[in-house]
C-alpha cells in the first residue's frame, strides 16, 4: 500500500489533501457561512465614506466632474470598485497589511485589533491582510488624512516623508499635476478612506452634512 | 556527430548502455532549461528593481509598466511558474523516462505542453505588468489565465502518468514523490485561484490562501524536489539510498502533515486560535520529518564525503539540504507565536522565503543543469572555474542575504513594538536593505557567470558537430 500506485495517488495524493482542505479550510467556511458577505452596493451606505467622497467632488471639481459625474452611490459604488482593483493590482498589499493584531502593541498605533466581520464583504475576495509591512497597516487608515494629503503623496510620497521607499505613482494623475487625480487617483484615494470608515473610531467622524447644505455654506 | 555522441556515452555511466536512444526527448530537456533561466533573469531583474526601491535609488521611478509594486509580483511568479516550474519539467522529461525505462505518453503533447506552458508563463508576466495581478499571493496570475494553467498542469500530470502507470511492481521512492505531486499541484492551483476569489471572502478566504501560499512550496515544489534528489544523488554517488525505511518515513510523514500548516502564514489573524494551533502542531511535526529525511541522505553520502568537493551537482545538491535542516528548523521556531508577535511582516519572512526558494530548491535545480548539460549538448563544461564562481557567488551572496534579512527583521519588529514613528523603522532598514541589494547583485552576478559559461559551452558543442 505505501508503495503502490494506488496508494499514493489516492491515500497521500487525494486523501490527505483533502483531509487538510476539510479540516482547515472548510471549517471556517462553515463557521461564517452564517455571516452576510456585504456587496459593494451595501458598503457604500456609509456617511463617513460618502462625506469623503463628496469632499473629494469639491476639492477637485473639473476632474471629478469628467470621470464620475455627481458624487452618487452609484459614482461613489465604482470609485470604491476601482480603487480595490488598483490596490490588487499594483501589489500595494505587498507592501502594506491590512489587519490589526492583538500583540505588539499595534492597536494603540492603528486602533481596534481586526474581527473577521470587517472582511465579510466583495472587496475582501481574496481578503487583502496582506503578509509584509514595508509600509504602515492600512485598515484603520480612512480619515486619517485628508484628500489632498493622500493626492500628493501618491503622486510623490517622498515629497511628504523624505525617506519614504514608497513608489512614485504618477499615472493616478492628468498631465503629471498633483492637484489633478485622474479616475484613478480618485478612485485609490476612496478605496483608502473607506479602509476602517465601518467603525465607531473612525477619526474624523463628524455629522454628515448633505452636499447641498455644504454648498450653502462653503466655508463653515 | 554520432560519433562524437557515442563516445560521449560511453563514458557516462554504465547504467546509460542499455537505454535506447530516443527515450528521452533532450532536447526538449534542454529547451526546458534554457526556458527557466531567461525567466529566472526576468524574476532576478525585478528583485532589483524592487531592492533598488526600497533604499530610495530607483532610476526607473514614475514609470507604470516599471512599477516596483507589480515587479515584485513578477518577481516571485517567474521564480514559481517561470524558473522552478521549467526546470522541473525539464528535469522530469529526464528523470522520468529513464527511470521507468518508458517514453512519456506522447511526444507531440510534450512540445504542446512546452509552448503552452511559455504562454501561460508569459501572459501572466505581461497581465502583472499591465495591472491585472489577482489578489492571491505567489497566484497572481490573472484570473483569466487560470483555467489554461490548470489545463496545462492536468496535461503535465498525463503525460507524465502513463510511463509510472505502466511500470509494475510497487515504485521506487522519486515516484511517490512524483505522482503526489502531480495530484497535488493541480489540486492545490485549482483550490487556490478558484476559492477565495468565487467561492468565499474575508477570514474563510483568508485560511484557503494560507493553505494556497503554504502548498504550493510543500506540495509541489518540495516533493519535486526531493523526488528528483532521490533519483539524482544515488546515481552521482554511484550508491543506493542509506535507509528505505527512512524514506517511507519521510514521504508519508510529508505527505499527512505538510498539508496541514496553511495556516501558520495568519498567525493571530481573525483565523479561530484552534485552527491557527492546529498549524502550529503540524508545522513543527513536519521539522521532525524533513529531520528523518536529512539523516537518509547524510547517511548515503556517509564514507564519499569528498564528492562534496570534487563533484559539484552533489555539493550544489547537499548544500541545499542543510539550507532546507535550518529553513525547517526556522520555520519550526518562527510558527510559535513568541517569534510571531515580533517578526510577522518584518523582513525575517522575506530572508525565510529566499533562504528556501533560492538556497534549497534552485540551488539543487543549478546541480541538475550543472549535471545535465553537458549531456545535452555533449560537450563538456567551458569552464569548470565558471562553474565555481557560479556555486560560490550564489552560495555566498544568499547567505549573506538571509543573514542580514533575518537581522532586519528583528529590528523591524522591535522599532514597531516600541510605537517609534513609522519612518524610525524605515530608516534603521536602510543599512540592512543596502546590504542586501549588494547580495542580490552578488547572486546575479554568479548566474551571469552560470548563463556565460553556458553560452561558451554551447558554442563549443556546435563547433565540435561541425568538426564531425
Ligand atoms: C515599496 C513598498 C510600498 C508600496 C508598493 C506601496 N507603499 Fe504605501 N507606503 C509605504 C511606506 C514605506 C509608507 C510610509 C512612508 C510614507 O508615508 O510614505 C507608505 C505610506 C502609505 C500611506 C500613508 C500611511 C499613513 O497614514 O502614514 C498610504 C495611504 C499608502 N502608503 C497607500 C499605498 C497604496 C494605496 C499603495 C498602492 C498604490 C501603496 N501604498 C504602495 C510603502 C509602500
Amino acid at each position: 500500500m505505501f508503495e503502490s500506485k494506488s496508494g499514493i495517488l489516492l491515500i497521500g495524493g487525494l486523501g490527505f489533501f483533502l483531509f487538510a482542505f476539510l479540516s482547515n479550510a472548510l471549517v471556517p467556511i462553515l463557521l461564517y457561512r452564517d455571516m452576510p458577505e456585504q456587496s459593494v452596493e451595501e458598503l457604500v451606505e456609509n456617511q463617513n465614506l460618502i462625506y469623503q467622497f463628496e469632499d473629494l467632488s469639491l476639492r477637485y471639481p473639473e476632474e471629478f466632474q469628467e470621470h464620475y459625474g455627481e458624487p452618487t452611490k452609484e459614482s461613489l459604488a465604482e470609485a470604491l470598485q476601482l480603487g480595490h482593483d488598483i490596490y490588487v493590482g499594483e501589489g500595494c498589499w505587498h507592501c502594506h497589511s491590512q489587519f490589526v493584531r492583538p500583540v505588539s502593541n499595534e492597536s494603540a498605533r492603528w486602533g481596534e485589533v481586526s474581527s473577521s466581520k470587517e472582511y465579510q464583504n466583495i472587496l475582501n475576495r481574496p481578503v487583502m491582510w496582506g503578509t509584509r509591512r514595508v509600509g504602515p497597516d492600512l485598515s484603520r487608515e480612512g480619515g486619517r488624512r485628508g484628500n489632498d494629503w493622500h493626492a500628493v503623496h501618491f503622486f510623490d510620497p517622498a515629497s511628504l516623508s523624505p525617506s519614504s521607499p514608497m513608489p512614485k505613482y504618477p499615472w493616478f494623475f492628468d498631465d503629471n499635476n498633483p492637484s489633478k487625480p485622474n479616475k484613478r487617483g480618485i478612485a485609490i484615494i476612496t478605496y483608502v478612506q473607506w479602509l476602517g470608515s465601518w467603525l465607531e473610531q473612525y477619526p474624523l467622524y463628524e455629522d454628515f452634512v448633505p452636499l447641498e447644505e455644504q454648498m450653502q455654506n462653503p466655508l463653515e | 556527430m554520432s560519433e562524437v555522441a557515442e563516445t560521449h556515452d560511453a563514458t557516462q555511466s554504465n547504467s546509460s548502455a542499455a537505454i535506447p536512444r530516443d527515450l528521452v526527448i533532450e532536447r526538449l530537456v534542454c529547451w526546458y532549461f534554457v526556458a527557466a533561466l531567461t525567466y529566472l533573469f526576468i524574476s532576478l531583474t525585478g528583485g532589483l528593481l524592487m531592492a533598488l526601491q526600497l533604499v530610495q535609488w530607483n532610476p526607473l521611478q514614475g514609470i507604470e509598466y516599471l512599477s516596483p509594486g507589480r515587479w515584485r509580483m513578477i518577481h516571485t511568479n517567474a521564480i514559481a511558474y517561470g524558473f522552478l516550474a521549467n526546470s522541473f519539467l525539464g528535469a522530469l522529461h529526464w528523470a522520468i523516462p529513464r527511470l521507468t525505462l518508458k517514453p512519456v505518453l506522447h511526444r507531440g503533447l510534450s512540445y504542446f505542453i512546452f509552448v503552452a506552458w511559455q504562454v501561460v508563463v508569459c501572459a501572466t508576466a505581461i497581465g502583472i505588468m499591465m495591472g491585472h495581478a489577482q489578489g492571491v499571493e505567489w497566484g497572481e496570475t490573472p484570473t483569466w489565465i487560470d483555467p489554461l494553467a490548470l489545463v496545462g498542469l492536468a496535461l503535465v500530470a498525463v503525460n507524465f502518468m502513463a510511463p509510472i502507470v505502466r511500470t509494475e511492481g510497487p515504485l521506487y521512492v522519486t515516484l511517490w514523490y512524483f505522482v503526489a505531486a502531480f495530484v497535488w499541484t493541480f489540486l492545490t492551483y485549482a483550490m487556490g485561484n478558484f476559492v477565495p476569489e468565487y467561492f468565499v471572502p474575508g477570514t474563510s478566504a483568508g485560511a484557503v490562501g494560507g493553505l494556497f501560499i503554504h502548498d504550493l512550496v510543500g506540495l509541489f515544489v518540495t516533493p519535486l524536489g526531493w523526488g528528483l534528489m532521490y533519483y539524482f544523488v544515488p546515481i552521482l554517488l554511484q550508491k543506493p539510498v542509506w535507509s528505505h525505511g527512512l524514506s517511507l518515513v519521510g514521504f508519508w510523514g510529508l505527505a499527512f502533515f505538510y498539508p496541514l500548516n496553511g495556516i501558520h502564514h495568519f498567525l493571530l489573524t481573525p483565523i479561530p486560535d484552534f485552527l491557527e494551533y492546529g498549524a502550529i502542531v503540524s508545522t513543527i511535526a513536519v521539522e521532525f520529518v524533513v529531520t528523518t529525511v536529512i539523516i537518509n541522505f547524510f547517511g548515503t553520502i556517509w564514507g564519499s564525503g569528498r564528492a562534496v568537493v570534487t563533484n559539484l551537482p552533489i555539493r550544489w545538491f547537499y548544500t541545499g539540504m542543510v539550507l532546507y535542516f535550518v529553513t525547517c528548523a526556522q520555520c519550526a521556531m518562527q510558527v510559535t507565536h513568541t517569534f510571531q508577535k515580533l517578526i510577522h511582516f518584518t523582513d525575517w519572512v522575506v530572508g525565510h522565503a529566499h533562504l528556501v526558494m533560492f538556497g534549497v530548491f534552485s540551488m539543487w535545480l543549478f546541480g541538475i543543469m550543472t549535471y545535465l548539460f553537458p549531456r545535452l549538448l555533449k560537450q563538456s563544461w567551458y569552464s569548470r572555474s565558471l562553474c565555481e564562481w557560479h556555486y560560490w557567488l550564489s552560495l555566498g551572496g544568499l547567505l549573506v542575504m538571509f543573514i542580514d534579512l533575518t537581522l532586519a527583521g528583528v529590528f523591524q519588529g522591535y522599532y514597531w513594538a516600541s510605537l517609534q514613528p513609522w519612518d524610525v523603522s524605515v530608516q534603521g532598514s536602510q543599512p540592512f536593505w543596502v546590504t542586501r541589494l549588494f547580495a542580490g547583485l552578488a547572486i546575479i552576478g554568479g548566474q551571469l557567470a552560470f548563463m556565460f559559461n553556458l553560452w561558451m559551452t554551447w558554442r563549443l558543442s556546435k563547433r565540435a558537430k561541425a568538426v564531425a
